[in-house]
Order: structure tokens, then C-alpha cells, then sequence
């Protein structure tokens, strides 16, 4: 539930909350800040703000720090916190709702992967219809360096030879069709 | 017969072409058939649901209404897609302004969604009790006594879906029992729910690269000789990226991960190459031979 704080604006966590509307689950502010999110995530090592922290950080109001975080761009889709957690919180519905605001806001670190990963994501879905795994490679493959970029040719050459990788994009059909319904739910230049 | 809509996904056109032959050899020797959806899309994978929710909701209702116009229930090899198509269509159902949304959106392809369609995993339509009865009345002793760790992954069991039992989601048995029926000796592997890395080996390769590694020796540990999964992801992440294990740890790895539908498919009586196997980057002759050899040792 989404309480009205004083002087007529809404917290950042109610903020927050909205981005929720269609998940199930109840209000971050039942957190009992136990930890068990961050002891079920097989992330956490890698992330700047555990998940209980994330959602401490949410609870005090710390808009810059929350936007500024990796943790939600660091989260798997594993969903083991929201399964354990005692409250009924789904830590990993906040996360996917974290990294849609970050994107709309422009608030993440352009060094990171993985909002260009998404973007690109959703543009190819939008040209074919279907994922195309050699179509994200720009996003992360001069991660490794010079030897991982050869690592990756060696592996893609590899699968290749055993049909495993297309040459080229599969389309479905009516890709018109999909990007008419698409159109009504977002502008298309909106994604691509 | 059993009949289902039967949403391959993109992976399975690829990366997992396997998968997708082995679901059909197994489906055909157990009577159920599998009816593709006419012209499905992407189900949006992770990323759309990082980019905008409604648009993620979209595309998997545009396969929810082309399986209701087949008039079935549609099952999903791969773990995310079979989540993705269950979320929204549990959205759709519980929130009828949504699905009015969605509906008008479909209207520019020509399609509407009534709600009618329920949607589970392939693995779940193997596991009822009339196809293990059938798994148990055909299968030979072509992997009898194969250790193999059933590895679930993440989205076939979490979020938890209205109506499954507790016990179902934090230590489900349903896959061991299928690799038992197949004649399988289905060791047990406490790491069977623990995430694989999924997309993080794209985004953030040291952190998957860790996952990787505790399931790899969580498998070694449990004495598997194979690791038998149930997700394209799953599947390429530990298989693919074993080596990028082993070079980042100092460890030698070499454990085949098969599809559980490869498995089955060779108790089941068919050939190895209508399985697919024989196109992993990490070799799979073990369960090619025959006996299957006694593990040389358990993990200490």
C-alpha cells in the first residue's frame, strides 16, 4: 500500500513502489532489513549495495545512491530472494524495476554491459522478431581485451562448424504485424 | 493423445537445435504432440523486462493468442521463456485492464487473448504420471546407471506459481524421478536450483564465471557423470563457458551437460544422432559408451 507523506509529494520509496504496479508483493517498507535476499543471492559478491542494502538505501530516501548502484544491473533473474524472503517482498521484481527506471532516467554508468545489452536486446526483437546471439556481441566482446575477443571468435567458429551459430537472422512472418502491435503499446523510435 | 502448442523459442533454433530434436523424438515415443505455435516472436528473454514492462507483456501475449487460436495449452523448453509466458499471462488474467491494453495492441496483427491458455514447461508435461508410466514401460538399459545431476535452474521453479506445494520449489523431485525412469541413477546435487549465470555471462562475466564454478564442483562433487539440464541457457553457459572456468580458476573441468531430452531420448531407444549429441564443445562420449563405465572416483 502506498501511504501520501507529508507536504504533498511522494517519497522516493513510494516512487519506487509505482514502478511496481503490475507485480504482485507488498511495500519495501515491511523490509526487517534480516538479510536473507543478500544471503540467497549468488550475485551479491559482485554487486555495490547488497540487496537489503539497496532496499535500506531505498527506505531512507537515497535517490542518488540507489541510481548510482550496479546492484540491480548485477541481478541474475534468479528470483532465490523473493522466493525467501520472509516478508513477502520480491526484491527481484524491485530490481527489474530499478533497471527500467535507470534507462528511462539515464541515470546508469555508460562503462556497464548490460543496459547497452538490453537496448540492443529490444532493438533486434524489433527488426526480426527473434533473438540473434552475434548481434550483441558489440556490446561485451572488447570486455576481455585483445585475447578475449579471440577467445570469442574461437568459440563462435567453433559452434559454427556445429550449426549451433546462424549466419544470418531468422525472421518471423509477420514482423509488420509485430511492430504495428508493439507501436500501440510504445513509439517504436523510443526503442530503436 | 495429448496435444500441446508447443513455443520452441529462439535458442532452440540455434545454440539448442538439439533440444529442440530431442523434445520431439521423446514427445513422439510417449504419444504427446507437439503442434508449434504458427509464427511466434521472441518472449523478450530478460532484457525486455528491463527496458519496459508493458512492452514485455506484449510480446508474450502475441504467442498467448496465436496458441489460443490453435486452441491449446502451450508448453516452453527453455526455463525463461516458460516464465515469461506464465508471468504475463497471469498478469492478463488478474488485471483486466491489462489485458484490455494488450488486446488493443494485438488488434494490429489481428489477434485477441481470452485468457484461455495455461502454460507450463515441457519437462512438466513429461512428468505426468501416464508419461513416466510410459518412460518406465519403454526404457532400455541404455543409461542404467549413469550418474547424472539433475539441474534445474532458476525460472522452471521460481518465482513460485499459485498452487505449487512449498517442498515443489525449495527441493523439487520431479526431474530426478524422470532420470530414474529412464533408468538413470540421479545423484544427489544440492547446487540443482542455484542459478547458472544466465545473461550475466554477457554482462558480467566474472560474476557468472563464479557461478559457473560452484555448480561445476557441486556436480563433481556429487559424483555426476553428466549434467542433464532443462534451459538453452543453462546448458550453453556450462558447457560453453567450462573452458573460461578452467582458465579462470586454474581447474580442469570436463563435464558433459546434456539436455534432459537427450537422456531420455536414448533410453527411450533413439539413435544419438537424431538427439543431437555429438555437436557439444565439451565431449559427451560417456554416455555414448556402452556399459556405462563406474565412475573412476566420488568427489572427496
Amino acid at each position: 500500500m502506498v501511504v501520501a507523506s507529508t507536504a504533498g509529494t511522494i517519497s522516493f520509496r513510494e516512487e519506487v513502489e509505482n514502478l511496481l504496479h503490475a507485480e504482485e508483493g507488498v511495500s519495501l517498507i515491511r523490509c526487517i532489513q534480516c538479510a536473507t535476499c543478500s544471503a540467497a543471492c549468488p550475485a551479491v559478491e559482485f554487486m555495490d549495495h547488497t540487496p537489503r542494502e539497496l532496499i535500506a538505501l531505498i527506505n531512507a530516501g537515497m535517490r542518488d545512491e540507489v541510481m548510482a548502484s550496479n546492484t540491480y544491473w548485477t541481478c541474475a533473474s534468479c528470483y532465490a530472494c523473493s522466493e525467501k524472503c520472509p516478508e513477502g517482498i520480491r526484491p527481484a521484481d524491485v530490481m527489474y524495476a530499478l533497471t527500467r527506471y535507470s534507462l528511462w532516467k539515464g541515470t546508469f554508468n555508460r562503462d556497464w554491459v548490460a543496459p547497452d545489452f538490453s537496448r540492443r536486446f529490444a532493438r533486434t526483437i524489433l527488426r526480426t522478431g527473434k533473438s540473434y546471439e552475434p548481434g550483441y556481441a558489440p556490446a561485451f566482446i572488447f570486455e576481455g581485451g585483445f585475447p578475449g575477443m579471440v577467445r570469442e571468435m574461437r568459440m563462435a567458429v567453433r559452434l559454427l562448424s556445429r550449426g549451433r551459430l546462424p549466419l544470418i537472422p531468422s525472421r518471423i512472418k509477420r514482423i509488420r504485424n509485430l511492430r504495428a502491435v508493439v507501436a500501440r503499446i510504445l513509439p517504436l523510435d523510443g526503442i530503436e | 493423445m495429448t496435444r500441446y502448442a508447443y513455443y520452441p523459442g529462439c535458442s532452440l533454433e540455434t545454440m539448442a537445435a538439439s533440444y529442440h530434436v530431442s523434445s520431439m523424438e521423446v514427445a513422439d515415443r510417449l504419444g504427446i504432440e507437439l503442434e508449434e505455435i504458427e509464427d511466434w516472436n521472441c518472449c523478450g528473454a530478460t532484457a525486455y523486462s528491463k527496458v519496459d514492462e508493458l512492452l514485455a507483456t506484449v510480446l508474450c501475449a502475441r504467442n498467448l493468442a496465436l496458441a489460443e487460436k490453435q486452441g491449446l495449452n502451450i508448453v516452453a523448453p527453455c526455463n525463461a521463456c516458460y516464465k515469461n509466458l506464465w508471468t504475463a499471462n497471469a498478469a492478463m488474467r488478474r488485471d483486466p485492464d491489462l489485458a484490455e491494453h494488450m488486446n488493443y495492441a494485438l488488434e494490429a496483427d489481428d489477434l485477441h487473448y481470452g485468457g484461455t491458455v495455461d502454460v507450463s514447461h515441457i519437462m512438466h508435461a513429461f512428468v505426468t504420471d501416464e508419461a513416466m508410466e510410459s518412460i518406465r514401460r519403454q526404457a532400455g538399459e541404455r543409461i542404467k546407471g549413469l550418474r547424472v545431476a539433475a539441474y534445474y535452474g532458476c525460472q522452471i521453479a521460481r518465482p513460485r506459481r499459485p498452487g505449487v506445494e512449498i517442498a515443489d520449489v525449495d527441493n523439487p523431485t520431479y526431474f530426478e524421478s524422470l532420470l530414474r525412469a529412464a533408468g538413470a541413477d540421479a545423484v544427489a546435487f544440492p547446487y540443482k536450483l542455484r542459478c547458472c549465470g544466465a545473461a550475466l555471462m554477457v554482462t558480467n562475466r566474472l560474476a557468472a564465471v563464479q557461478m559457473l564454478r560452484d555448480l561445476l564442483q557441486g556436480a563433481v562433487d556429487a559424483g555426476a557423470q553428466v549434467i542433464a539440464t532443462a534451459c538453452p541457457l543453462c546448458q550453453t553457459n556450462l558447457e560453453c563457458y567450462q573452458a573460461e572456468v578452467n582458465r579462470a580458476y586454474g581447474t580442469s573441468y570436463a563435464v558433459p551437460v546434456l539436455y534432459f531430452t537427450q537422456l531420455l531420448g536414448l533410453a527411450l531407444g533413439v539413435g544419438a544422432n537424431r538427439l543431437g549429441i555429438g555437436k557439444e564443445l565439451v565431449s559427451t562420449e560417456i554416455v555414448l559408451k556402452r556399459p556405462i563405465p563406474a565412475p573412476a572416483c566420488r568427489g572427496a
